[in-house]
């Protein structure tokens, strides 16, 4: 049992840098970005098919960062330059990126077997489970660190204020479409980065494992927002633990509710649903807390 | 120093609904003046304000800043010369960032923002020092958010954050219309302060006709998007506020 929700931890780890890149589009920019299922699936593909050809997993993964960070930014100038609606440019990259995906991967599903992936690198333990998460733990712990320090230079204050005040920080000298496009390439490169781990702890890349996967980083940053606001915090760095704890609980209640039984066609919508309660009820008590303050005017 | 030449700006051209915001105007603002702005609503004052700013390009004329062409400029480019206190105190500062975050990209307007941490003790001590001179108590408070201030104090940290860095030109766009009358008095005089020591040109529209009256040495008036008066500081000087209230009758 207790291996049951290991693997729940490891798959959250994996996933920890497209929460990030969520963090980075839906929290520090303000922009609804959807290219995620795209380039997902993208990081996964390329990370396939250059470990098949027996690329050193070090070198395929910055490859697999810049494949995610040119679809960011293909979605940031068409969003910026053309001036169409961020949702619509993410869709239409996204879109785009499936006949890309499938050409790149030459057929709709490749597997990693036999093949010397990442979580090989350091192998102190012998059980694979506690090398894979020993792995992806020092992968996001650099994330975390970079992503921090990041956010905190100058360039940093930058891409925040351009997301919360962009009349402002027009005036103070900042191009909003390059710092957007720049903040997109970042988000969809962290993004593919989870691509190539999901694929490589799998051992497969498919041409749908993309389908869907915003949600999952949708609900990690929503459940990080939720505490955030309880837990009254503001230093960024808590704020990005955070999200990677919210992916932590969002694959915990995941693979609860698969312990619990629930047939795995149901699984998507179970997530849909667990997102919509994350999203409904800090709302709904707020409308229940306002009818109390009301009940009491009277 | 500003110079506007033969500056006209439509909007809707060639439309039932044309609008002339601005009809040929020529303007120079010298180093170090003040100048204030009066007009009815739809005389023009704002798009003149844009122009300046950038956020308008105007459909015939030259802007010029210190002697160079700016017409065509972006606004992000010319925030090296220009700073703009909004009308809306809630535009000029961001705020889910704390008062230190917000200041520490005053101080970058007209430089690059790099990849370094700028915001350390010892810029946080500047900003204090700053901050202090307000009177308003919030010098211990640099790591709250900027959200949780009132408008006065928005305002009044946002015309502070204009002089951050050397800035050229301060373009105040109806500054107090959302303020209470005392935290209007800290923002004008403050605006006051930072033309005369700091020399920096500026520009303020407004339609307190007591406030253009008691501030600013030049003060001019736009109707239909012309300067019908343009008064001098020796013509200004001498002004009495019944006069001012006449033009508009």
């Amino acid at each position: 049992m207790s291996q049951f929700y290991l693997t729940a931890l490891q798959l959250s780890i994996c996933l920890g840098p497209m929460a990030l890149g969520i963090f980075i589009t839906m929290k520090v920019f303000n922009i609804p970005d959807i290219t995620t299922d795209g380039s997902y699936t993208l990081g996964a593909v390329v990370s396939a098919i250059l470990l098949t050809q027996h690329w050193p997993p070090l070198i395929v993964l910055p490859v697999c960062m810049l494949a995610g960070a040119l679809a960011g930014i293909c979605t940031g100038l068409i969003h910026t330059k053309l001036q169409i609606n961020a949702l619509l440019a993410g869709i239409l990259v996204m879109t785009g990126l499936y006949s890309v995906n499938l050409i790149i991967l030459g057929r709709s599903n490749v597997p990693l077997i036999n093949i010397s992936t990442i979580f090989y690198l350091l192998p102190l333990f012998h059980a694979d489970l506690y090398n894979q998460l020993l792995v992806s733990l020092l992968i996001i712990l650099v994330l975390f660190i970079l992503l921090r320090y990041l956010l905190l230079t100058d360039f940093g204050i930058g891409m925040r204020a351009t997301g919360n005040n962009p009349i402002m920080t027009k005036s103070m000298g900042i191009n909003n479409d390059s710092i957007k496009i720049i903040g997109l390439a970042i988000a969809n490169g962290l993004t593919a980065l989870s691509g190539y781990l999901v694929s490589q702890y799998q051992g497969f890349a498919d041409i749908n494992m993309g389908i869907g996967i915003v949600i999952t980083g949708l609900g990690s940053v929503l459940i990080a927002d939720a505490l955030r606001i309880w837990l009254n915090i503001t230093q960024i760095g808590m704020q990005i633990l955070l999200v990677l704890i919210g992916s932590f609980l969002f694959q915990m209640v995941l693979a609860f509710t698969l312990a619990m039984g629930v047939d795995p066609n149901f699984l998507k919508l179970a997530t849909a649903l667990f997102v919509l309660i994350i999203v409904a009820l800090p709302r709904m008590s707020g409308q229940l807390s306002g009818r109390i303050a009301n009940s009491h005017k009277i | 120093m500003i110079t506007l030449q033969n500056i006209s700006k439509y909007f809707n051209r060639g439309r039932a609904n044309e609008v002339i915001a601005l009809h040929d105007i020529s303007l120079q603002v010298s180093k170090g003046e003040f100048l204030v702005i009066v007009g009815a609503n739809g005389s023009g004052k704002t798009t003149l304000l844009n122009i300046i700013e950038g956020t308008e390009i105007p459909n015939s004329g030259i802007v010029k800043m210190n002697g160079h062409d700016v017409t065509h400029l972006p606004e992000f480019k010319r925030s090296k010369w220009v700073a703009r206190v909004f009308q809306n105190p809630n535009n000029g500062t961001a705020p889910d960032l704390t008062i230190l975050d917000n200041f520490r990209l005053a101080s970058l307007r007209a430089h690059k923002k790099y990849l370094t941490i700028g915001n350390n003790e010892k810029f946080k001590k500047k900003v204090q020092e700053r901050i202090s001179d307000l009177g308003m108590g919030l010098e211990n408070k640099t790591g709250q958010l900027m959200g949780n201030l009132s408008g006065g104090q928005r305002q009044a940290l946002t015309l502070l954050m204009c002089a951050m860095d050397d800035v050229d030109i301060l373009l105040l766009d109806e500054p107090t219309a959302a303020l209470d009358p005392k935290s209007a008095a800290i923002v004008l005089k403050l605006a006051d302060k930072l033309n005369k020591i700091h020399g920096i040109t500026t520009v303020m529209i407004t339609h307190n006709l007591k406030d253009a009256q008691q501030y600013g040495n030049r003060l001019i008036q736009l109707q239909e998007g012309k300067i019908i008066r343009d008064l001098n500081p020796e013509q200004k000087s001498t002004l009495v506020l019944q006069e001012v209230f006449e033009w508009f009758e």
